[in-house]
């Protein structure tokens, strides 16, 4: 089939020879209007890799406080101590809210906070110990780079020290969060105070020396340009060549309500799939991209197997730092509800575990 | 497959043997790539027309008693009405001042009112205001015709003569005389949905084509259903757009899932691989909601509807999707399209952009 975009072909000639894509590769697939063309491409890369098989991970979201120093202009989560909505939950609390969950077949529990000057390292591997002895069966993923470099400012130790403590108590994989648009100028204008590129990378290949898979993530849809977005990827795509430490890929679709870029406009449907299918062609060594429903909602999650997604990520249950900006995807969905999604869309579904095992 | 991507890209009709394969074979950017080929073809312009109206729906009593429907009340019911002139007149000087230029009039098969409401209704509208009257889809028309002892080219020519300018193609549901017996066993059938159309056409009126699906169809009733409306605008070339959308399950009798997103794009596609006699089709946000309608505009969309200052019927199974004109103009020009207002005949009346 020829494409509307005639640009378009030499890409696909690329791709279908198994070729890297450059920069202008990149650039050229974000422009086009050919919205179905670029995303037949990302389709067949996709099914190359993956077939008919969509995943989803059955798991839990443990945010353990929202209490933040770094305020970042696009976050709607984090809160100074001692207004009303700032929460830390203890040990102990975080140990019930997995016990009230007991009877789920919970495989993953996701877990990230706000940089807490009120809590210690030792709160950080009790948090890790507490969990594998609560649910010794699920992967503890937790963590972005941005908190792993605050836990080693806080412990003393060097990243590859902190890293291994935190192995050691448990931790056996991290999330892609923080890394934003690794841009120097958004970087300066969004979240100042936050690691940027070069540190990011900098704890993401000693976690992933460390022998420890992560996942990686950009934040898009506020006020980065093409440019930026397609640098980002083509940065991890960098480190990946040297470490193959990264899982999966997720596009974060930004949500402005109630953060201080509250002027700009939410994500479109176009742009979501854009993303998704982009990471797809370039990021040509990960294995996944992951269309994340709780922030582009469950159609265009659905839409996303089809543009390039291969993964819908979790079932999860209360989620909360999307949902405080606004999102109005449901905060949980079931395990029927994930298979709907997924059949309806002509894929078969097949539960995984954080490790991409498939479990029975 | 190949071969049938090549003789649609190449402009030739698509027999319903080949929609079917296509409904279950093509992958779904395949089908975006081949219905948004198409519709650069018709409308080769970058632009997406939408227009400003207000669904003013007279009666919520209706004797049709539709299991798809949380909008109806039964006769008798205390939550019927029928709106009064005082309301008409608010809600249509409300829709002018907000640029609007037509109301879609629709409501519900009540017994309590007869063709002279309607004449008088109409006179009314026309006399006293400067707005566009798109209203009553054919079950309405159908059942007054029986209430009147008139045939359907009477009753037509009746509605025409007091004012009525352009016919909605609602009612239409599917096609298929088998599933309207199980979702709206007392509307009109299909003959009765196509007669109306094709009288309503015959005296110079146009109107539009509806499709509600994602409830009990399969997909050959849903190729049926376009198969029918490609006949019929061969012969006569009376309708102006073709609108699929789909079933919304909340607070009706038919508990069902909801038809997906995957689903929507997918027949929005093949209706216009189908219609090659068709030049508008149409993305209905109201039911898919702002960011899939303008995926859509890559499916073979072209129009995104109206504006809806007030919908009820759809608001009533649980949906709240709203789109304002600004929004809807943004998310437009956002993937790449000039916004541009419309008439009812799409005519184009302002570029947005």
């Amino acid at each position: 089939m020829d494409f509307i975009d005639l640009k378009l072909a030499s890409i696909w000639d690329k791709v279908r020879a198994g070729e890297r894509l450059t920069f202008e590769d990149g650039m050229v697939l974000y422009a086009s209007h050919d919205l179905s063309g670029v995303g037949r491409m990302a389709d067949f890369v996709r099914r190359k890799r993956h077939g008919n098989v969509a995943y989803y991970v059955y798991n839990q979201h443990v945010n353990y406080t929202n209490v933040c120093s770094n305020r970042c202009t696009f976050c709607a989560f984090a809160t100074d101590e001692g207004t009303g909505h700032a929460y830390t939950w203890s040990i102990e609390e975080v140990k019930s809210r997995l016990r009230e969950r007991m009877d789920e077949p919970v495989r993953e529990i996701h877990m990230v906070g706000g940089l807490n000057k009120n809590l210690d390292f030792d709160y950080f591997t009790g948090l890790l110990k507490a969990i594998a002895e609560v649910r010794p069966e699920a992967t503890i993923k937790a963590f972005t780079a941005v908190e792993i470099d605050y836990l080693s400012r806080l412990s003393g130790l060097s990243l590859a020290e902190t890293v291994a403590e935190l192995k050691q108590a448990g931790l056996a994989m991290m999330p892609g969060g923080g890394a934003e648009v690794m841009s120097e100028r958004v970087h300066e204008a969004l979240f100042p105070k936050k690691i940027g590129k070069d540190r990011w990378l900098e704890v993401m290949e000693t976690v992933h020396d460390a022998g420890i898979p992560t996942n990686a993530t950009m934040l898009y849809g506020h006020i980065e340009t093409l440019e930026e977005r397609v640098a980002h990827l083509m940065t991890l795509r960098d480190l990946q060549d040297r470490t193959g430490g990264f899982s999966s890929f997720i596009p974060l679709a930004f949500h402005s309500k109630n953060t201080q870029l509250s002027h700009l406009p939410p994500t479109t449907g176009v742009d979501d799939l854009k993303n998704v299918a982009v990471a797809r062609l370039m990021l040509d060594n990960f294995d996944h991209i992951k269309a994340y429903w709780v922030m582009i909602g469950e159609k265009m999650a659905q839409v996303a197997l089809s543009f390039g997604a291969d993964d819908l990520d979790g079932t999860i249950i209360e989620e909360r730092i999307t949902h405080t900006a606004g999102a109005t995807s449901a905060k949980g969905l079931t395990r029927a509800e994930m298979f709907a999604m997924i059949r309806g869309a002509g894929f078969e579904p097949v539960e995984r575990d954080s490790f991409y095992n498939h479990i029975s | 497959m190949k071969a049938l991507f090549q003789k649609i890209s190449k402009g030739h009709r698509v027999t319903p043997e080949e929609l079917l394969e296509l409904f279950t074979q093509a992958t779904l950017p395949e089908l975006g790539s081949l219905a948004h080929a198409l519709r650069l073809g018709k409308h080769p312009d970058p632009t997406v027309t939408f227009v400003v109206d207000r669904n003013i729906n007279y009666t919520n009593v209706c004797m049709s008693e539709c299991k798809f429907c949380a909008f109806y009340s039964k006769v008798g019911d205390e939550g019927g009405y029928v709106l009064s002139r005082e309301s008409f007149r608010q809600k249509i000087e409300e829709t002018l001042e907000l640029g609007g230029t037509q109301i879609l009039l629709q409501g519900g098969m009540n017994p309590a009112l007869d063709l002279d409401w309607y004449i008088d209704l109409l006179r009314w509208l026309t006399a006293t205001f400067p707005i566009h009257v798109h209203g009553f889809s054919p079950p309405e028309i159908s059942w007054l015709a029986d209430q009147s002892d008139l045939s359907i080219a009477e009753t037509v020519m009746k509605l025409k003569e007091a004012g009525l300018k352009s016919i909605p193609g609602g009612g239409a549901e599917i096609l298929v005389d088998a599933v309207r017996r199980q979702v709206s066993p007392n509307k009109c059938s299909v003959d009765q949905w196509l007669g109306v159309m094709r009288e309503a056409h015959r005296v110079g009126m146009r109107s539009t084509a509806t499709m509600m699906f994602g409830h009990l169809e399969t997909p050959e009733e849903i190729v049926e259903h376009l198969v029918r409306i490609r006949d019929l605008q061969d012969e006569t070339g009376g309708f102006t757009a073709f609108i699929p959308w789909t079933f919304q399950p909340t607070h009706t009798k038919l508990q069902l899932e909801k038809a997906t997103a995957d689903a929507y794009l997918r027949v929005l596609a093949l209706s216009r691989i189908f219609l090659d006699n068709v030049d508008n089709v149409q993305a209905s946000w109201v039911t898919q909601g702002e960011k899939i309608a303008q995926v859509a505009l890559f499916f073979g969309a072209n129009d995104m509807g109206s504006t809806m200052i007030e919908e009820n019927v759809v608001a009533a199974a649980g949906v709240d999707h709203m789109l304002p004109k600004e929004e809807l103009i943004r998310v437009v020009a956002a993937a790449g399209f000039t916004p541009v207002q419309r008439d009812c005949f799409y005519n184009h009346l302002k570029v947005c952009a």
